[in-house]
Order: C-alpha cells, then structure tokens, then sequence
C-alpha cells in the first residue's frame, strides 16, 4: 500500500545513555546504553522483571530516570514530560479511547496539535487505510476485535508523525495466529513508514523475526546487542544462549581452545578459555540421529524417549542414561525414530558456549 | 435457555417490578392523596395545597436555595473528588486506602455529631465570609462525599485510566485535556451516578440546615407543617417527582454503548476479518 507522502519520512537516532532506574532500592534499570539507528526496528528481548519495559517507558517520559540521558536526533530530551517528546506508542493493553470512534481515535493526537478539522481526518483515514482498516473508521473500539484495535493504536501512534515508534508488547494480548499475522504487519509499515522504532517483547520468536537488531537484557543490563542470527547463533553469554531458543546442556573438558562432549570435539565460540570441565551449550538442530548400528553402549547412543511434532520439524528427546538430550531435525528425518528406538547422536561442529556452573534459571 | 424458562424469569422479573413500584409509589400515592383533600371529610378535591407552594415567598426562596444548594454542592464534589481520585490511582496508589477511609468517614459519623464539630467553622465563616445559606454547601460536601466516592470509585475500576491517560499523554496531551477529553466522558454514567447521589442527599438534608439555622427544602417544610399539613406534604412529594424525574433523565443521557450502536447501524455491512490482514 502506497503511503502518502507526508506520511513517508526517515526516523532520527535514539540514544540511550547509561539509563539508571530503580524503584524503593531495586534496580530495574542498571546503565542501559543502547543506540537506534535512523529507520532501524531494535527489539528488547528479556524475561519479566529484566527491565525492558522500564527502559521504554523512560524512552517515552513516561518515568523520570535516575540517571544517564536519552537523546533523540541528537537533541536531549531527558527532561522532557511525555507529552512534549513527540513519540508515538502502542501499548500492551488496549488503549483506544472508548467513547471515540476509530478515526477519531486516530485524530486525537492531531487535534491536540491543532491540525484543521478536514486534514485531521484525512489523515486518520490514510494512516487506517495503512494498517488496512480503512472500512473501519466509524466503529468503536467495542466493535472491533483485539487485533484490529492494537492495528487503531498502531494507527494513532504514526498519526502524529512521532520521531520514535514504541512498542511495549503489542502482541502479547492476541492469539498465535493473530500475532503472527500482526507482527508481519507492523514489520510491513515500519519499512513502508521508515520510523525508528523500540519494540519491547518477551518472545524470542517475535524479537527475532521482526527486528533489524535484538538487545537482550537481564536484571537490568544489556547482554547481548546484535542481528538476530548472531544472537541465535553466536551468544555472547550463557544467558543468551538459553533465553534465546533450546539449549542442551551437556558436561565436558576443556582442553587446548575446543571443549570435548562425550568423546568429540567441539570449537568454542570464546576459545582463550581456561581448561578444565565445563558444561557446553548445544543447540537442538545441531544433534542429528542416525541409527545405533548394532552398538548397544557408548557416550552418544540412547533410547528416543518422547518426538514432539511441530510441523515442518519434530524435536525428539533422547536419553543417554546420564541425561537427556533434545534433537530437532525434519520431521521426515524424525519419523524414522519413533520412541523406544535405540539411535546414535551425531554433534554437529558448531561453535558452542561454555559454562562453568550452575547459573540461575532464565525466567519466564 | 429454554423458552418455559425465560417465560417464567420474565414473569418472576414483571412480579418483582410490580412490587417494588407499588412499594414505591403507594406511599407517594398517599401523600398526593392527603394533599389534596378539602378543608372537611365532605369537601371536594383540591390543588389548593399545591397552588400554596408558589404562594409561599419563603418556600419558594427555600426550594431555590436547595436546587442551588445541590448544583454547588454536585459541582464542588466532582471538581473536588474526581481528579484527587485520579491522581491518587495515577500516582499515589499507597494513598488509596487513606483516601477511601476519609471519603467514607462521614457515613460513620451521626450528622448531629459533624454538625456540633463544624459549627465553629460555621460560625468562623457567617462572620468573615458570608452568612448566605449557600455557605451550607461546604458541609454538604462532606455529607455526600461517601455516596459520591463509591460512585465515582466503581466508574474508575471499570476503566484501565493508567494506560488510557499514558496513551494520551504519548499523544500530546496535557493533564487537563486528559481529564476532559478522555476520563471524563469514559465515566460519564458514574460522574451522572455520583451527582445525583449528591443531589438527593442535599435535597433531603435537614439536620445541617436546621441546627445551622439556615432555611433551605426540608426545614421549610418543617415549618410550612406546622400551620398546613397538606401543603408541606405537597411539597414533600413535589420534590420526590423531581428527584424521580432527575433520574430519569440522567438515565437517558446518551451513554457510550448507545452511541456504538448507533453508529453499528449507520455501518455498512462489512466484513469483520479482511481478506489482507484480518484479526479476530
């Protein structure tokens, strides 16, 4: 869908810098620095309590900071009360303005800027007809569904032509399939609206497939900023790699830059590690199964406890005796090892983290 | 629901409703009944009484007294209450319970016992301020405040005013067009709840008045009973008919559901999942 033209604008840099919050003594924001580039979508990734949410809403001066600046196009906005930032932001729950139809829900910001009756309006209608709910305009929010009323906001929010988008877990109140449909949407306007945007989820699925980049945070701190591939594939701390996606955690040695799992050897992604046991980090795609071959005992053969389909892709839990290990591979691949079958693991040789104890659980 | 059912829940409801009006209306049937009886048992029907109402300066001063007497007092308290309610939810949550409590002491407290307590606030105010009746209006904000708290209180719990004043807020809007523009009219039903409570509470409030001196409805009709029952009877129920008519209109006010509706009817049919991009 075309845009407008003065809809069409490139987003400003937002920075972040050493962003403290704590509340009655508990930090809940620990020296975020982070930077947005003009028209990039940046998702905060985290469990509960992590502090990503805080981190937005100190974006969006909706809280004081105790500490550290935000700036956007260069220019400090610190200080600035929400209403003077010029952000635009769709919110976990529904906030549409019950008493207002949708267009008119979509006007509100630019009638608080003054903008004439007859523009006003055209406006809210082409920014509906952006995220497809043209036809809906005269409808309450009570008569729209909960998709269709998160799109309104997401409407509302471009509305005002906002330097910065924010996005505090838009999807998290819809149902999977609606979720995944909007999440594609949002991701559809903000190429088409070029904004730069914060988008702030619990779901690694939905910061990967949505984001340019995905900051990972835990109590507080940023642990991982980079390309979703790399923070799939190349986590930066134990942390990430567990929060991010399964992780089988298998004990080993390490010794000359490689650690060694249950007789083969593994290429570390941080090799100038000390030597000695250690547990290693594996993802599921990268264990396959092939059949025993008649062997009966060694380090990677097991019983196929449980498969798991999952559509394209099955996940099949094995048991070596000492621990259980997760396998995902084509469901095709899955089906020749129905459970209670004898199978042999092969590790594939991707880099892998290691970790030296017990850390605390990931969180929800 | 079965149809035998629903049959016999609508009969319960019309049996109940039949009930309640005659519980309602009889006694107010009594009362129109009284006032118009002539001077003697054999006397034909007469509105005299009522005429007696306009005829009477210091009725009619009274009952003007009270109208004022309860716009000020409605006024005072939403401007009061509203955003002090607001703000508390906003941002001084811990102060919920505090609140709460001050609001609903008054109910707790026998009006002869907050009379004795306010009169030499009273007397400070007849002698610096004003000795206009209207100066009851003060009082009579702490009188309704319990009524008015719980209506305004169930009005706020059923709106989420911390993210809809956030996503104003993101919009560009000042605390006062927060207020007017969004909180106000999503609450409209119980803005109507809380002033009418007022209302009725200052129309029928005599202790104040009476022990403050002051004239307004009630101790006018006090008066007017000691020299023409039928009268101050007449009045009584003059102004049970206006607080009735009152809430009749305010329930009629337009309300948020009935302007969706309509505004579902002025749609034309469309589809409820677009073919693009639909959501349910």
């Amino acid at each position: 869908m075309a845009l407008t033209n003065e809809a069409q604008r490139a987003g400003v840099e937002v920075r972040l810098e050493d962003l403290r919050r704590s509340y009655a003594g508990v930090t809940a924001l620990d020296g975020l620095s982070l930077t947005l580039a003009p028209g990039e979508l940046v998702a905060l990734l985290g469990p509960s309590g992590c502090g990503k949410t805080t981190a937005m809403r100190l974006v969006a001066g909706l809280e004081e900071a105790n500490g550290g600046r935000v700036l956007f196009g260069g220019e400090d906005v610190t200080g600035l009360p929400a209403n003077k930032r010029n952000v635009g932001m769709v919110f976990q729950a529904y906030s549409l303005f019950p008493h207002m139809e949708a267009w008119q829900n979509v006007a509100f910001g630019l009638q608080i800027r003054h903008v004439a009756s007859a523009e006003r309006k055209q406006r809210a209608i082409d920014m509906l007809e952006l995220v497809g709910l043209g036809k809906y305009a005269n409808r309450y929010p009570s008569q729209l569904s909960g998709g269709q009323q998160q799109r309104v906001a997401l409407a509302r929010a471009l509305a005002i032509r906002p330097q910065v988008l924010l996005l505090d877990e838009p999807l998290s109140a819809l149902d999977a399939k609606v979720r995944s449909r909007l999440r594609d949407e949002i991701r559809r306007v903000q190429l088409e609206v070029r904004i730069t945007t914060l988008f702030v989820t619990h779901d690694q699925e939905e910061a990967l497939a949505i984001a340019d980049r995905v900051g990972v945070m835990q109590s507080g701190k940023l642990e991982q900023l980079g390309p979703p591939t790399e923070i799939y594939s190349r986590p930066a701390t134990p942390f990430v790699a567990e929060f991010v996606g399964l992780t089988n955690r298998l004990a080993g040695t390490v010794r000359g830059g490689r650690v060694e799992v249950r007789g083969v050897q593994l290429p570390l992604v941080q090799p100038d590690v000390e030597d000695g046991p250690a547990i290693a980090l594996v993802r599921p795609e990268a264990v396959s199964l092939t059949s025993n071959g008649g062997a009966d005992e060694g380090p990677l053969v097991g019983t196929v406890l449980t498969v798991a389909f999952l559509g394209a892709v099955s996940r099949v839990t094995v048991d070596l005796g000492d621990t259980t290990v997760l396998a995902q591979m084509p469901t095709s691949s899955a089906s020749q090892h129905p459970a209670g079958t004898k199978v042999r693991l092969e590790l594939r040789s991707d880099p892998v983290l290691i970790q030296r104890e017990e850390p605390a659980p990931a969180g929800s | 629901m079965s149809r035998s059912r629903r049959i016999k829940l609508q009969v319960f409801r019309g049996v109940v409703f039949l009930i309640m009006g005659l519980f309602f209306l009889g006694p107010i049937a009594a009362m129109f009944e009284f006032s118009t009886r002539g001077n003697s048992v054999i006397a034909p029907r007469t509105l005299e009484a009522w005429t007696n109402i306009i005829k009477t300066p210091d009725l009619v001063d009274a009952i003007i007294a009270s109208l004022e007497l309860a716009a000020i007092t409605s006024i005072a308290m939403l401007v009061l209450l509203l955003p002090t309610m607001v703000w508390v939810r906003l941002r001084l949550p811990a102060l919920y319970r505090v609140v709460e409590f001050l609001c609903l002491l008054p109910l707790t407290i026998p009006a002869i016992a907050l009379v004795v307590g306010l009169f030499p606030i009273s007397r400070w105010m007849r002698i610096n301020l004003s000795d206009s009746i209207l100066m009851l209006s003060f009082f009579y904000l702490v009188l309704v405040l319990p009524y008015s708290y719980r209506a305004l209180d169930a009005g706020l719990a059923a709106l989420d005013i911390r993210t809809l004043s956030e996503a104003a807020r993101s919009l560009g809007a000042g605390w006062g067009t927060v207020m007017t523009r969004v909180i106000v009219p999503n609450m409209s039903s119980a803005i109507l709840n809380a002033s009418l409570l007022a209302v009725a509470v200052v129309l029928g409030e005599y202790t104040f008045a009476n022990l403050l001196t002051y004239e307004n409805l009630q101790v006018a009709i006090a008066y007017v009973g000691l020299v023409s029952a039928g009268t101050s009877i007449a009045v009584a129920v003059a102004s049970l008919l206006f607080a009735f008519v009152l809430l009749m209109v305010l329930s009629f006010v337009a309300r948020p559901r009935q302007r969706g509706a309509r505004a579902e009817k002025t749609l034309a049919p469309v589809q409820l999942v677009p073919p693009a991009a639909g959501t349910r």
